[in-house]
């Protein structure tokens, strides 16, 4: 963990209510795809956690959903504001395991961690695949994103309005994996932990108190024992979950 | 001795900042950071009887100036609290350290604190008749004069340590609560735990934490915090550690003139984590602004 002060570069919006903010300070603080930073934010109490979408040196793309009071006052900060980060937060995913082809499954707002993930595993020489699920077409975001990484992409939505219709799993047969990443609403993990054979791991989201294990507000069970989703967590490998019937 | 030294129980503090149980954990997060032994002490996480996992999530729900949690006593139990946690915590702390003690049952508090007593490195033991997130224990003990005395009584013939009890505020009168425990040899008392709240989710017309109501603390509770700290201070003659929405130096001051001889600071640790080394740095200069030479002489000022 580091606390770092940015300054906001960029500000966009991606569809209806998802935005991209690009901010330019410190990013020392980040070693993995996965991890997430701990905004504050004037006007709101606590902090507000939000997923690290791409980081270079003096760089960090975060991609946000408007759904409540902090992440609207976050989109209308102009360019230049300055905001007060913790970075570095959680462990992130672990590429050790990924092997030559592996599958990156994402939903919704659970789409941006895996592009960090998707840019550092293509470096690493893995060839993955990229699974995007949308409701529907208009909410479909960073698809041409991944494709320019040189990932082989393929997008569902719920309505069939783009793409393959229905959730991420109708688009997982026949693919090759060799592991699996996911970030996405709680019961698409769990589909994707019953409909995959391979190990992989699954990035939970949690209401959270202070984002760096004092409050012990996010803890969750796990099959080795109570942890932290803000600390141990936010990611858990399949054999951790106990999400087995 | 300087001039923000003061003493709690016979055990001297380079300064009265405390961080509050609950939410600094055993310190590591927080030593990450900074070097935590710049701090008087700190209280680390509720230690009960039998490991604990806590109430269901979300346990959290943000509120203006403040926030509700309903953590539930998450805690691995004193057996490895003894032989996990303190190990570590002295490697990145190297004072007395206070260990917060709850139970649910007199004999759990009992046997709990027997256990922390015997530990080096603890300088107080804490006990936590004031949590408001579970059931059958922590508070219902100290919203009652009698019960509070009692169990006051049986847990501080069992240890050597001092005791301080901390205090809820869910209470008619704080100050009753207080003398009872002072009678039944009490050697301190902290307050407030939180107070009793609860946030409804407008899209779900469902209460936001899964225990329904939480405790709040934060920014917003300062004043009635305060009015506690001097109501207590007032009625009794044993030391008062004072908390409750502590942010700033101006706030630590304005505790210690209610009557605080040393102040615990919460949540704001949560929102900032270098909160307390930042109180720290300014404490000096606030003080020179009001014209205090040394910390010991306000305590309890404003009270006469």
């Amino acid at each position: 963990m580091q606390q770092a002060f940015f300054e906001i570069e960029e500000q966009s919006r991606l569809t209806d209510s998802v935005y991209r903010m690009v901010l330019r300070g410190d990013t020392s603080g980040v070693r993995a795809p996965g991890q997430f930073v701990n905004i504050r934010i004037e006007g709101t109490f606590l902090r507000r956690p939000i997923s690290v979408c791409d980081c270079e040196p003096d760089r960090l793309t975060l991609i946000y959903k408007v759904v409540g009071k902090g992440t609207a006052i976050l989109k209308g900060l102009p360019v230049s504001s300055k905001l007060d980060i913790l970075t570095g937060l959680g462990n992130g995913y672990d590429l050790t395991p990924a092997g030559n082809t592996p599958l990156l499954i994402g939903g919704g707002v659970g789409v941006p961690p895996l592009y960090l993930l998707c840019k550092r595993l293509i470096a690493r020489g893995a060839r993955p695949t990229v699974i995007l699920g949308f409701n529907t077409a208009s909410e479909i975001f960073y698809e041409k994103e991944f494709r320019s990484l040189g990932a082989d992409v393929t997008v569902t939505t719920v309505d069939g309005s783009y793409g393959t219709k229905g959730f991420v799993t109708a688009a997982m047969d026949g693919i090759p994996c060799s592991y699996f990443y996911t970030c996405g609403p709680l019961p698409m993990l769990k589909s994707v932990y019953r409909g995959t054979t391979v190990s992989g791991q699954f990035s939970l989201e949690e209401r959270m108190g202070c984002g760096f294990g004092a409050c012990m507000g996010c803890t969750c069970h796990t099959n080795s024992g109570d942890k932290r989703v803000c600390r141990e967590g936010p990611v858990f490998t399949k054999e951790d979950l106990p999400w087995e019937d | 001795m300087g001039r923000l030294s003061v003493d709690l129980c016979g055990i001297g503090l380079d300064n009265p900042l405390i961080p509050a149980s609950g939410t600094f954990g055993y310190g590591y997060e927080f030593a990450e950071l900074y070097d935590i032994n710049c701090l008087g002490t700190f209280s680390f996480k509720g230690t009960t009887l039998q490991p604990r996992y806590g109430n269901p999530t979300p346990r959290i729900a943000e509120c203006t100036a403040g926030m509700l949690n309903a953590v539930g006593l998450q805690n691995p139990g004193v057996g490895r609290v003894i032989s996990e946690e303190l190990p570590k915590l002295r490697t990145v702390f190297h004072k007395p350290v206070m260990a917060n003690i709850c139970g649910f049952s007199e004999s759990d508090y009992v046997e709990t604190a027997q256990r922390l007593d015997e530990q080096e490195g603890i300088g107080w033991l804490e006990l936590n008749i004031s949590c408001p997130n579970v059931h059958g224990g922590g508070m219902s003990f100290g919203t009652d004069p009698k019960s509070a005395g009692e169990l006051t009584k049986a847990v501080r013939k069992a240890v050597r340590k001092p005791l301080i009890v901390k205090l809820s505020p869910n209470v008619t009168s704080i100050a009753e609560i207080a003398k009872a425990c002072e009678a039944a040899g009490a050697d301190a008392l902290s307050l407030i735990n939180t107070l009793l709240g609860l946030r409804i989710d407008l899209r779900t017309r469902r209460p936001v934490l899964a225990n329904r109501t939480g405790g709040f603390s934060g920014p917003a509770v300062f004043p009635v915090a305060l009015r506690m700290v001097q109501d207590v201070a007032r009625a009794v003659r044993i030391p008062v550690v004072g908390m409750g929405g502590i942010r700033s130096a101006e706030d630590v001051l304005e505790m210690m003139m209610a009557g605080a001889c040393c102040v615990e600071i919460g949540t704001a640790n949560l929102v900032d984590p270098y909160a307390c080394p930042a109180i720290l740095e300014q404490l000096p200069r606030v003080m020179d602004t009001y014209g205090i030479r040394d910390l010991r002489e306000i305590i309890g000022g404003a009270n006469t």
